[in-house]
This record gives C-alpha cells, sequence and structure tokens, in this order.
C-alpha cells in the first residue's frame, strides 16, 4: 500500500472542508501524497471565490453561528481555508474535480479555480487514486 | 552546513507540521532545521513527522511552553 491519502470532498460545508484540509496538509508534511476529489456540494466551494462561502454543518443560525465560530478560530489563530489551500498546492496536494457534478451544476472550467485543479475525471479516477491509497476517507 | 529557524510560536495545526515540512523541502542535505513553537501537540508530532521522512531529530528543547526542535537534513 503506497502512502497516500485520498479524500472524496462531498461536502461543502466549512467545517468539513477544514477537517479534509488539516488531513491533507498534515499527510503531506509527513511525507504522503494527497489526492482531493471535490463532489457535488465539495465542488462548489471550487467555484471561484468560493472557498470560503460553506456554511457550518450544524449551528449555522443563518450565517451567526458560522460568524461566531470564525471569531473563535481566529481568537486561536487557526489557519483560513485560504491559507490551508495554499499550502496544500504548495506541497504538491492534488485537486480532481468531478465532472458529472460539473455537468449537474451547470459548471464551466471557467466557473472554477482552474489554477488549482490538477485533473477532471469521474468515478474511474477516483478508484485509480484511491486503490493505491492508504488512507481513503470521505468527508 | 546551513541552519534554518522557522517560528512557528503561536500558530496551531497544522500550520507548525506544514512550516517544518516547507523548510526540510528547501534545506539541503546535512542543513539543520531548527523549529520554534509553543503548541503542545506540535512538540509531540513533529518528532513524528520527522521520523516518517526518516529525518534524524538532533535535539528538543523546552523552557515555559515554548520548544526547539531540531532536525538534520
Amino acid at each position: 500500500m503506497a502512502d497516500k491519502t485520498t479524500i472524496i470532498v462531498q461536502s461543502g460545508d466549512m467545517d468539513k472542508l477544514y477537517s479534509a484540509l488539516i488531513v491533507s496538509n498534515g499527510s503531506l508534511a509527513m511525507g504522503m501524497e494527497v489526492s482531493l476529489y471535490f463532489t457535488f456540494w465539495g465542488l462548489l466551494r471550487l467555484k471561484k471565490g468560493g472557498l470560503e462561502k460553506g456554511p457550518l454543518s450544524k449551528m449555522h443560525f443563518l450565517g451567526l453561528g458560522k460568524k461566531m465560530m470564525l471569531g473563535r478560530m481566529k481568537k486561536n489563530n487557526v489557519a483560513s481555508l485560504e491559507r490551508l489551500m495554499a499550502d496544500f498546492k504548495e506541497l504538491g496536494g492534488k485537486i480532481i474535480a468531478c465532472e458529472m457534478t460539473m455537468d449537474i451544476m451547470g459548471l464551466k472550467r471557467s466557473d472554477l479555480i482552474e489554477d488549482i485543479i490538477d485533473d477532471y475525471g469521474a468515478v474511474g479516477t477516483y478508484i485509480q487514486e484511491a486503490r493505491q491509497s492508504a488512507i481513503t476517507l470521505f468527508i | 552546513m546551513a541552519e534554518i529557524y522557522v517560528d512557528v510560536r503561536g500558530e496551531t495545526c497544522p500550520v507548525p507540521l506544514v512550516e517544518m515540512r516547507k523548510a526540510v523541502r528547501r534545506a539541503q542535505p546535512g542543513d539543520v532545521i531548527a523549529i520554534t513553537g509553543n503548541n503542545a501537540a506540535s512538540k509531540k508530532e513533529i518528532p513524528m513527522a520527522a521520523d516518517a521522512l526518516s529525518l534524524a531529530v538532533t535535539s528538543i528543547e523546552e523552557q515555559d511552553g515554548t520548544w526547539t526542535i531540531k532536525i538534520q537534513k
């Protein structure tokens, strides 16, 4: 089994994207390869300007809960999603966008943050990545 | 052989690990990377990461909650 982490990012929720990127960056820091497969609501976070737009998965309260959470995170010096994503790319992390989700949601490549996306694919692309991975997660 | 300093005081998970990794990537073989921080979990995990990367930890010092870990590339 190769030293690789593959994660399906299906949720577009802010807190879950944090989970995905923190696990990813930890994996990269410890010498593993990482592929993130963005699908469904997760793919919306790859829209231009969409990275930080996700709601909280619980206690969102029309944005008030998210605002409070972001305040507490800032107080504890937690890095922004933009920063985590920049670190992810700098350490060689790979991003795959689900083409079927793009069709369903009517998204063109030009709607997405193209410069961070390494590949566009379907389930076969994910399986090829996941079958060689020691860690696979669905978030 | 150079000594590279990485200051992650005030930073929390996963930034200390990531900054350590960035510095290791930039370093030349033989260089020493000295990481200073105060996140308690990172003090435990940076040596774990060094081990995963097959790098030797040459020293770990701590004073008043601030630690410095040295890693040789």
